[in-house]
Formats: structure tokens, C-alpha cells, sequence
């Protein structure tokens, strides 16, 4: 991968400026290549690694990872019926994937309730969808290459030679 | 009679007290950020944790052959062959070291006999000077500061008629981050071999070389016979704890050194060749990822330092960078002092690497881009009260 794109996905709040010391470029050669990237659709936008479990007055306390079974459509194949999924809002993730289901998403609620009702409302009832199972996440370790937990820090001795 | 009278007085002599003072001060103070720290601020990457903690659940808990696990040293072997086209039979030409560290003390016990003179640039790591004279041999110390704290073929021509028996050369140089071009080298090599000096090259630093490609030592025409090749896995990888390092030269040299090994040291601890074995595996591709936020610290310090009248080069290698004090009209331990105490930012006096250098002190950027910062910060608000 492009290394620009290396350091905006490890902190995407990296300035310019200090890209283009790691870089040895110029300040406005990194900006244009940003720009370029942003224009192509390469990076998509950019935003903070929320741990929630700290940040307790969140709103969407829930979230489920859901397998569904679809039936595909003629020429279509699955892409018709996952835009149909991917359109609602709770759904912030959507994969189609290879072994026993089809549709692997991850969707987010207020709480056991909201996802529930998702559920049985609007994605059971689908044309094509055959099937479902849904299932709660109890606890993140780790996420997007973050690892959640606070650790105790190693103190280096604060001087050597 | 005190127990102190029973310590051997070449002991007694060693190490400079002042600056053992000055550290006592550091590690007994709070929230100090840290700029004197020579390893990295890595924690080591995890493929190699893994390793290390895998051999231990496999049950490797033993001593391994004197000089190293056969698998690491062809490992190294075969790095240093792909790497820079460095070719060291891993049977008889390579050793395991706690460091480079004892690699050095190693290199020094086998080659010198009482009255010997090694020769030794200044500003150096400190260890170099101290262990030659344990072994009754004597430094000959080569004052770089004229010359942007590079040996030069003039200034080691300058010492040949002490008849010295070695060179240590350093490069990328702790403290200064100085390294050297393959041009430079090459002229340094060909005084050495007309001089019949045998060269210790302790190249750990090798990998955090920003601007051009390192060249090992013994690489250069001629020079591999003559050359004892220092490296480790602490700098490149983060592994500064688990005390991994390897000695590569000619087969008579690496025989001697395996022997005193043996006696003093047996082996290298086993856990910590498991995990460098895997280093040499998976490890290259943080080394990047760590050289690339080496240099962008590099930038932040070197321009911030210049901007406070600290004046220094931009080095090329290491993650360090050794300030000119003479502007501020304070010496290293009245400027290290006072920024500890007033302003908690310590830092090595630089009288540490060599006498003739306290208007100086090392600065390590091995150091969160944040904290650094907030140094230069605080090292601004010192020098206006100051």
C-alpha cells in the first residue's frame, strides 16, 4: 500500500507537515496525493476509534453480527438483495461471504429490543431472505487493529546509555 | 578497613562519578520526560514476543551450543548474505552475544595483550575506553569535534606511528547519529589495512540509517579479514531486553572470543534466540514502520534544537542528536541539571562519551513524537529563564 496511506490508517490526524518529513517530500506534494486519494474514492472519509465501553452514555449500545441466507436473483445475483439490506441505517456493516450463509452484517441498536424488532420487521421478512441468525457481541477485545483495554505500561529506566 | 579498599583500584577508577550522580537524580524523579534513554520506545513486535513465549511452552529451557542456536546463526548467515552480499560460515565464523555489548568486551579480552593500544573516535558509547583498560590495554582517544565528529583519514593517519593494534568504529554512532558513506568507509578501510589495524565495527545502529544505504564494514575491498563485524537485534527490532547479539569475523578471532564466551557467559539465554530466529523471519517490515517514525522525530528535534541555538547537524542514523551547548554559556551537567530540576526534561551530559565534550549533550528521539514536543517546549521556556 501507498505509504501515505499506511500513516492515515494507523492516525489519520498526522499533519501534512510531519507526512512529509517521515516522506522526505514536499508539504504540497502529500496534500495534492491526499486530495488525488480523496477524489478517487480511495480514502473514504475519516473518523475517531470510539471505545464505548468507556464512553457510557453512547447511544447505540448494541451491536449484533447477523448471518443471513439469501436466495439469489437471476443476472443480479446477490448484489440486488444486499443493496436492499445495506440501504437501512442500522445496518453498519455488510459482507457477502463464502461458506454456509451468504450475508454476513453487523448491525447496531439501542438496545436487545431495536435489533430484535430489525430483525423480525424489516430483514426476516425480505424477498429472498431465507434465513437468519443473529448474534449479540458481549465484549470487544479488539477492534479495527485496535486492541481495547487500557494496559499497564512498561517504564523503560529513564536513562541509559 | 572498609569493604571498599577490597575493590580492585582499575574498578575503583572507572566510570565517571559525576554523571552517576547526575543519573541517581534522574531515576529518582517523577513524571521526568525522557530524553536519555538509549533503546527504542518499541515494545517488541508481537510475532516475536510469540516466538519467544511459544519456545517456552514448547519446553526450550535449556543452554544451547556456545555459540548460539546453529538455526540462528545460519539465520544471520543468511541475512547478511542476502541482505549486503556478506557471506560468514554460521559454523565457524559467527557467535551469539548477550549484546553487542559483551560482543565488545569479547573482541577486546581476545585481542589484547597488556600495553596494546586501541584506537577510539571521540564522542563514543561508553563502554569502549573503560574495557579496554580492563583488559590492560590502553585507548588511544581521536577527538572528531573538528570534524563534524567523523573519523577521517587524516586523523586516523595522525595516530598511526602509536602503532595501535584495533580501531572501534561506531556507526551510526551512539551518541552522535553520525554514520558514514560507502567513500568515506573506503578510505578509512585502505588506512587501516596499510596501517595493519584490525577494525571492531559496532554496527547496531545499522538499521536506523535515514538518508543513504548502511554499509557494512566488511563489505569494503580488502576488508573483510580485517574486520570484527558487532550487531544485535536491540535496535532494529526493540529487543534491547532480551540481550540478543551476534559477532561475525574470522574464523580465528571468532574461536578465541567462543572461548572466553564459554567460561563467562556459556550461551546466550535461549528464550531470547527463539524469538530472534523469528525476528529474522517476520520482523522486517516494523523495522521500516519504526525507521519511518524515527525520521519524522528526527525532523521535529533537529529543527527544534537549531531554532533554540542549540546548534547540531542533521545526523543520518541512530536516534540521537548531540547539541552544541556554547551559546546557552552553561556545561553539560549545569545545562542537564537545571533542565531536570527546573523543567523535568532529562537528557546526557555529553562529558558521558569522551573528556573534551561537556558543551555538548546527547538527545534521544526515542521518544513519543508528543512527548518530544512538549520538550522542546519546555527546553524553550529553560533557556529564556536561564
Amino acid at each position: 500500500m501507498e505509504e501515505i496511506l499506511e500513516i492515515l490508517e494507523k492516525d489519520a490526524r498526522t499533519p501534512v507537515e510531519d507526512i512529509a518529513k517521515m516522506l522526505k517530500k514536499k508539504p504540497d506534494a502529500v496534500k495534492q496525493a491526499i486530495k488525488k486519494f480523496e477524489k478517487e474514492g480511495v480514502i473514504l472519509k475519516y473518523k475517531a476509534v470510539i471505545n464505548k465501553e468507556l464512553a457510557k452514555d453512547t447511544e447505540s449500545e448494541v451491536r449484533a453480527l447477523i448471518e443471513v441466507n439469501v436466495t439469489p436473483q437471476k443476472d443480479l445475483g446477490f448484489d440486488k438483495i444486499a443493496e436492499r439490506i445495506y440501504a437501512y441505517p442500522e445496518v453498519s456493516s455488510c459482507y457477502l461471504i463464502s461458506g454456509t450463509y451468504d450475508l454476513l452484517l453487523i448491525v447496531e441498536g439501542k438496545n436487545l429490543h431495536t435489533v430484535a424488532q430489525f430483525v423480525a420487521e424489516k430483514l426476516a421478512p425480505l424477498e429472498n431472505v431465507r434465513g437468519t441468525a443473529t448474534h449479540f457481541l458481549l465484549k470487544k477485545y479488539k477492534e479495527d487493529g485496535v486492541i481495547l483495554k487500557q494496559r499497564e505500561e512498561n517504564k523503560r529506566i529513564a536513562i541509559s546509555y | 578497613m572498609t569493604k571498599k579498599s577490597l575493590v580492585a583500584k582499575k574498578v575503583e577508577d572507572m566510570q565517571p562519578s559525576g554523571i552517576r550522580v547526575f543519573f541517581d537524580l534522574v531515576l529518582g524523579m517523577k513524571d521526568v520526560i525522557s530524553l536519555g534513554v538509549g533503546e527504542p520506545d518499541f515494545v517488541t513486535p508481537w510475532q516475536i514476543r510469540e516466538a519467544g513465549i511459544y519456545s517456552l511452552e514448547e519446553g526450550f529451557t535449556s543452554y544451547t551450543s556456545n555459540k548460539g542456536l546453529y538455526k540462528l546463526r545460519l539465520g544471520i548467515s543468511r541475512y547478511l548474505k542476502q541482505r549486503f552480499g556478506l557471506e560468514y560460515d554460521p559454523e565457524e565464523e559467527i557467535l551469539i552475544t548477550v549484546g553487542v555489548s559483551e560482543g565488545v568486551d569479547l573482541a577486546l579480552r581476545s585481542l589484547i595483550n597488556p600495553g596494546d593500544k586501541i584506537l577510539i573516535p571521540i564522542p563514543s558509547y561508553v563502554s569502549y575506553g573503560p574495557v579496554t583498560e580492563l583488559t590492560a590495554g590502553v585507548p588511544i582517544y581521536i577527538n572528531t569535534r573538528k570534524s563534524g565528529f567523523k573519523l577521517t583519514p587524516k586523523l586516523l593517519e595522525e595516530h598511526i606511528d602509536a602503532r595501535p593494534k584495533a580501531l572501534i568504529l561506531n556507526y551510526p554512532s551512539n551518541p552522535t547519529g553520525v554514520t558514514y558513506t560507502r567513500n568515506e568507509l573506503k578510505e578509512l578501510s585502505r588506512v587501516c589495512l596499510k596501517s595493519n589495524i584490525f577494525c571492531i565495527t559496532d554496527e547496531v545502529y545499522a538499521d536506523l540509517t535515514y538518508d543513504f544505504q548502511h554499509t557494512p564494514f566488511a563489505t569494503l575491498p580488502g576488508a573483510r579479514e580485517n574486520t570484527l563485524y558487532l550487531d544485535g537485534f536491540s535496535k532494529s527490532y526493540a529487543m534491547t531486553g532480551w540481550r540478543v547479539g551476534f559477532a561475525c569475523g574470522p574464523k580465528e578471532i571468532i574461536a578465541a572470543m567462543t572461548k572466553i564466551h564459554q567460561y563467562t557467559i556459556m550461551c546466550v539465554p535461549i528464550t531470547g534466540q527463539m524469538a530472534a530466529c523469528e525476528a529474522l523471519v517476520s520482523g522486517r517490515k516494523s523495522v521500516e514502520e519504526m525507521k519511518r517514525e524515527y525520521r519524522r522525530r528526527r525532523e521535529l528535534v533537529i529543527d527544534g534544537l537549531n531554532r533554540l541555538g542549540l546548534s547540531c547537524e542533521k545526523p543520518q542514523g541512530a536516534f540521537y542528536a548531540f547539541p552544541c551547548l556554547k551559546k546557552t554559556g552553561m556545561t553539560d551537567m549545569e545545562f542537564a541539571q537545571g533542565l531536570l530540576k527546573k523543567e523535568k526534561v532529562a537528557v546526557v551530559p555529553g562529558s558521558a562519551f569522551g573528556k573534551d565534550f561537556s558543551d555538548y549533550v546527547r538527545i534521544s528521539y526515542a521518544s513519543s513524537y508528543e512527548n518530544l514536543k512538549e520538550a522542546l517546549v519546555r527546553m524553550a521556556r529553560f533557556l529564556k529563564k536561564n
